[in-house]
């Protein structure tokens, strides 16, 4: 036996409806999986594509390197410059080093930053490279 | 109940006692605590250094032309409200940029005259004393440098500064800037504190500060510690004076008058 049935039954099943929302209404539409893009003209006009580690190692160190960077650049050894295992010569620093190649921000940071829910101030002061399109 | 006259002094008198011979006290007084806080920085190569021959800038554009080279080379923005403004080089008056030297008769165009005021980068700074994140630091070559990854934006520097060279960013700087006029600098973020670099991300492509290229000669930048050096000789040829010398930060910013 249960009293005022009639309201207690239908506020509960609105309250299930409401609180599952989210669940149903995404259901079968899975967020798309990040695509970062690295064709921009500088690096289709380099003749090996390669960044200054190899692709798994800048995947998942690429913000300790940009600290690093930053410590030695900033407060560090003042040292601007770094050179890769195989003798080439970059700039330490994210806009006038990364943003020179890498200079798509929006298809290439922002993908997975976005898809992982990161997100890293870097931009409130650094300049992000204008995009056309 | 309670104690009488006697007694209550008779407790003050040996807590006071107690205190005195504390730890506490014997660390505050030891002799070299307070002089190792005011010691010069261990200086290596470099000293950066400017001299300003205050006799070169006439007109309003003399000046105009060295802030306006700062601040497109530094994206520094441009706040309408006084209380809020950014500043990285700047004019001053006189009196407000050399309140100890108030003789009651000066030269009536030293009076009336204006000063191109910045940090002065001194040997000895304050705002890096009481820095509590180390955000400001003073480097090897001389520079006062600011951390902005790392300043907390807590303003104990700026109360320390006494020369004022120090801004907050009281709202997102990037709103009071029409353009990047400089794409490689970057910007400010609300909440940090900056000020004049020296120009350090010039100094380390081998060319002068911004002010000083701008100056046509107003200004002059060089290494204090090289006894040949341009600014060394400016100094022993001219008389010069620096702001508020007797507060003895040792600043780097010499005015020829």
């Amino acid at each position: 036996m249960m009293y005022d049935e009639n309201k207690v039954i239908p506020i509960i099943i609105i309250f299930v409806v409401l609180v599952t929302f989210p669940l149903w209404y995404n259901l079968g539409k899975a967020a798309p999986k990040p695509d970062p893009k690295i064709d921009t003209p500088v690096i289709q006009a380099m003749p090996v594509k390669q960044c200054i580690e190899p692709k798994a190692a800048m995947k998942t160190t690429h913000m300790k390197i940009l600290d690093e960077w930053r410590m030695e650049v900033v407060r560090g050894d003042y040292t601007r410059q770094m050179t890769t295992a195989d003798g080439r010569v970059f700039e330490k620093s994210l806009q006038n080093g990364c943003m020179k190649c890498h200079s798509n921000k929006t298809k290439f940071c922002d993908q997975c930053h976005n898809y992982m829910e990161v997100t890293p101030f870097c931009w409130d002061c650094h300049n992000a490279p204008k995009e056309t399109n | 109940m309670g104690i009488n006259r006697r007694e209550f002094l008779r407790i003050a008198g040996i807590a006071s006692l107690w205190g005195l011979g504390g730890k506490t006290a014997f660390e505050i007084l030891k002799p070299g605590a307070l002089e190792a806080q005011t010691r010069a920085p261990l200086m290596k190569g470099k000293k950066w250094a400017m001299v300003i021959d205050t006799r070169k800038f006439k007109s309003p554009e003399d000046f105009q032309r060295c802030i306006e080279a700062c601040d497109k080379t530094h994206n520094v923005p441009k706040v309408a409200n006084i209380r809020q403004e950014i500043k990285w080089i700047w004019k001053e008056h006189y009196e407000n940029a050399f309140p100890d030297d108030q003789n009651q008769f000066l030269p009536e165009q030293m009076e009336h005259k204006s000063f191109l005021v910045l940090c002065n980068h001194c040997t000895n700074p304050p705002c890096v004393r009481v820095c509590p994140t180390q955000a400001t630091f003073k480097r090897e070559d001389g520079i006062v440098m600011m951390d902005y990854h790392r300043c907390i934006g807590c303003r104990f520097c700026m109360a320390g500064c006494p020369y004022g060279s120090r801004s907050f960013n009281f709202r997102d700087p990037r709103r009071f800037i029409k353009e990047v006029t400089n794409p490689d600098y970057p910007t400010r973020s609300k909440g940090v504190v900056e000020k004049c670099n020296f120009c350090e991300e010039r100094l380390a492509k081998g060319l002068v500060p911004a002010c000083v290229e701008a100056s046509k000669g107003g200004m002059i930048f060089g290494d204090l510690d090289n006894p040949n050096s341009e600014i060394r000789k400016l100094l022993k040829e001219n008389y010069s004076i620096r702001r508020k010398p007797s507060l003895g930060t040792q600043p780097n910013v010499y005015y020829l008058v």
